[in-house]
């Protein structure tokens, strides 16, 4: 076991108050749980019990299963939106890019042929896919949810185990409703302590990446647990597990508890009635018991986090917005080479602060922080104040009902004042598939997830990944900024 | 771009020249950037493969070096394939030729979506990668052979390598049931049972 820095400490029990716990972890039962058959090479048939669809990962899985003359096994356990190519600001039909009009008439036409159910533009329940289910109580805990999109381990903030996959295990979801996994070990990251005000589980997330590396989990899921997760919201425990992949862990969770249950119990497709009493005893009973066994375990303290900010191009190279650019000496020697590269693709200097950087873009949205809470954090900062002069910002909910809620709020009058655009649901600039994306050397304050080269959208432009709240504060100071300094007296709301 | 057939059936070597590309965490975004992902069949991915990487400073990168075209094998370091889980990057770089792939780590994601294709990932110690980069950037045109059998990697000046591929992939790909669709569907009286007992889908 090693605490954030490295440091060995004696293993502590989980200590959850969970009456029916039996041993070991949730992972481990739920895999179990799911189990169809062991196939030959030692992989396991798992079945899927939640399988996610969208219009860029799927046509192919669908052509695919067609030249194999196969149907669709379990066609109403699989659910699919438009998330990635969807425009912003109009989203009147047909789109204007008749590549993207294609796709999502593709996607159409195959759930019509399979009969799935589609949450399309403008039925109220169209959004980004891991921000829809969860929403709609499709995500639950104990299952197994699958989507052909690597921020599928957002939905493990129920307790589920959910992953990425690729358009071919697309095609065998589809067609199986299973998939051929082999079983990863488990790594419980504890987390002591209290986030500060102005820290936000995007901080927390992107400073554990930052001390384990982008490939540190790779071969693990990560189990998120201790105090400062247990304190989480379910929006805020959905950003961490969003990013277990940006650390190499292609799934994360947190175990269910009473916060969970809340925030499923009547969602549509939540348990209801006697139903409901029986799902939160089995749900109850998943949950890592006392004598789970982990085959690493790291820990940190939420209260020695600051607002993160990545000054490079992988989510790893993150730093406190008190702190400055790791210079070469500083870096450890194997991370030297992604360094120098990193300095050279942004220009940015090490041991310049990175507090002060200037930025050309603000955008708030993503399936990692368009949430209604991140909306209203951002919302907190950019109150009564005004984005600089020359700073593009703007926000894209997460989905229909996220724009939907925040409307009722005043959420989007308040973004306007302030010199924000408020846009339509969707993916957005965070991987820029849509027309919103970075032009030229253009540099970002971001909430979304990645800040590989190119990736929102021009080859040469730069992101800097940070809370929404973050994103807010340097929309404001057209730099990035230090948001506890726009925050005095802000009660722990978000906490 | 490749005349090569696809990988079918039992994979037990893959032969010809390789082609290394160098750095640690290359993602998949930097494989086939988000644009290409626009499409609905993945036909067309061969010519984009590294597109940004490579219009960045033309005709540098290893995929336009002389020596490279034709090449069958991918060398690479750590944790290649991180990040998007979108298969447009195995399949570009199958389209353009890669049957097989030689690196310190691969990301899970993409390790799988090669597996899928028929492409075996095989990992080698970080000294013995960067041996081997060495070797290829003394002699960019050797003739280079990747057995699944011995797990052994030879060149035709005598040099060798070892290789290590995990023993459940390795055996798909030998017998031919790297594709797991078929292995899949052959257990349907078991998944209907599974179906039968899970409490999420029967009223708890």
């Amino acid at each position: 076991m090693r605490d954030g820095s490295g440091k060995r400490r004696p293993r502590l029990r989980f200590s959850a108050a969970s009456a029916a716990v039996s041993s070991g972890t949730l992972y481990d039962k739920v895999w179990d749980l799911h189990q169809v058959a062991q196939l030959p090479g030692g992989s396991s048939q798992l079945f899927i019990g939640l399988h996610l669809i969208h219009e860029v990962t799927s046509p192919q899985a669908f052509a695919g299963l067609k030249d194999l003359g196969l149907s669709v096994r379990h066609p109403e356990r699989t659910v699919a939106t438009v998330d990635h190519i969807v425009p912003t600001t109009s989203q009147a039909r047909p789109f204007a890019d008749p590549l993207a009009e294609q796709m999502l008439a593709t996607l159409e036409a195959n759930c019509a042929e399979h009969g799935i159910t589609l949450h399309g533009l403008g039925s109220g329940r169209q959004g980004i896919v891991h921000v829809i289910a969860p929403e709609l109580g499709l995500t639950q805990p104990g299952m197994t949810v699958a989507c052909g999109d690597s921020h599928t381990s957002t939905h493990g903030a129920f307790g589920a185990i959910a992953f990425g996959i690729g358009t071919s295990q697309v095609r065998d979801v589809l067609a199986s409703q299973s998939l051929s996994m082999g079983k990863l070990k488990v790594r419980r990251i504890w987390v002591d302590g209290q986030l500060q005000s102005g820290v936000y589980a995007k901080d927390l997330v992107l400073h554990v990446i930052r001390t384990l590396g982008v490939k540190g989990g790779v071969g693990f899921a990560y189990e998120f647990a201790g105090p400062a997760i247990e304190a989480l919201s379910m929006e805020e425990r959905m950003t961490l597990c969003n990013m277990a992949i940006e650390g190499g862990a292609r799934c994360g969770y947190v175990n269910p508890d009473q916060i969970t249950y809340d925030d499923l119990k009547g969602r549509p497709f939540a348990p209801a009635g006697a139903a409901w009493d029986r799902a939160v005893a089995w749900w109850s009973s998943l949950a890592s018991g006392p004598d789970a066994v982990f085959d690493d375990e790291v820990r940190f303290d939420a209260a020695n986090i600051a607002p993160t900010v990545t000054w490079g191009i992988t989510p790893g190279q993150g730093i406190g917005v008190d702190e400055a650019i790791p210079t070469l000496e500083q870096t450890h020697p194997d991370e030297r080479p992604l360094a120098q590269e990193a300095y050279q693709y942004m220009d940015l200097q090490p041991g310049q602060p990175i507090a002060g950087t200037p930025v050309d873009v603000c955008f708030i949205g993503s399936c990692t922080n368009g949430r209604l809470s991140d909306l209203q954090a951002a919302a907190a900062v950019a109150k009564g104040r005004q984005v600089a002069p020359g700073i593009k910002a703007f926000v894209v909910p997460g989905s229909e009902q996220v724009a939907a809620a925040a409307e009722a709020e005043g959420l989007d009058r308040l973004f306007l004042a302030a010199g924000f655009e408020w846009r339509e649901p969707g993916c957005s600039m965070c991987l820029a598939m849509n027309p919103d994306r970075l032009e030229g050397r253009q540099i970002s304050a971001s909430s979304s997830n990645r800040n590989f080269k190119g990736r929102q959208g021009s080859a040469t432009g730069r992101t800097l990944l940070m809370s929404p709240a973050m994103v807010a504060a340097a929309a404001i100071a057209g730099k990035v900024s230090d948001v506890r300094q726009l925050l005095p007296t802000m009660p722990c709301q978000q906490r | 771009m490749t005349k090569t057939p696809f990988p079918t059936g039992p994979i037990t070597a893959v032969r010809g020249r390789a082609v290394v590309v160098s750095g640690d965490d290359i993602d998949t975004d930097r494989i086939i950037p988000a644009r290409f992902l626009k499409c609905i069949t993945f036909e067309g991915l061969a010519d984009q493969v590294f597109a940004d990487d490579r219009a960045e400073r033309p005709g540098c990168h290893p995929f336009d070096q002389p020596a490279a075209q034709g090449a069958s094998l991918l060398v690479v370091n750590r944790n290649f394939g991180c990040g998007s889980s979108r298969e447009h990057a195995p399949q570009a770089l199958m389209r353009w030729g890669i049957r097989a792939v030689v690196g310190e780590s691969f990301a899970e994601i993409f390790y799988g979506n090669c597996l899928a294709l028929g492409i075996p990932c095989f990992t080698a110690s970080h000294d013995g990668v960067l041996n081997l980069q060495a070797a290829l950037a003394a002699n960019p045109t050797l003739a280079l052979e990747v057995d699944l059998d011995s797990l052994l990697l030879n060149a035709s000046d005598g040099q060798g390598w070892e290789l290590v591929l995990q023993p459940g992939p390795r055996q798909m790909l030998l017998s031919g049931a790297w594709d797991a669709t078929s292995e899949l569907l052959a257990h349907g009286a078991q998944l209907d049972r599974l179906v039968a007992a899970l409490p999420y889908l029967n009223g708890f």
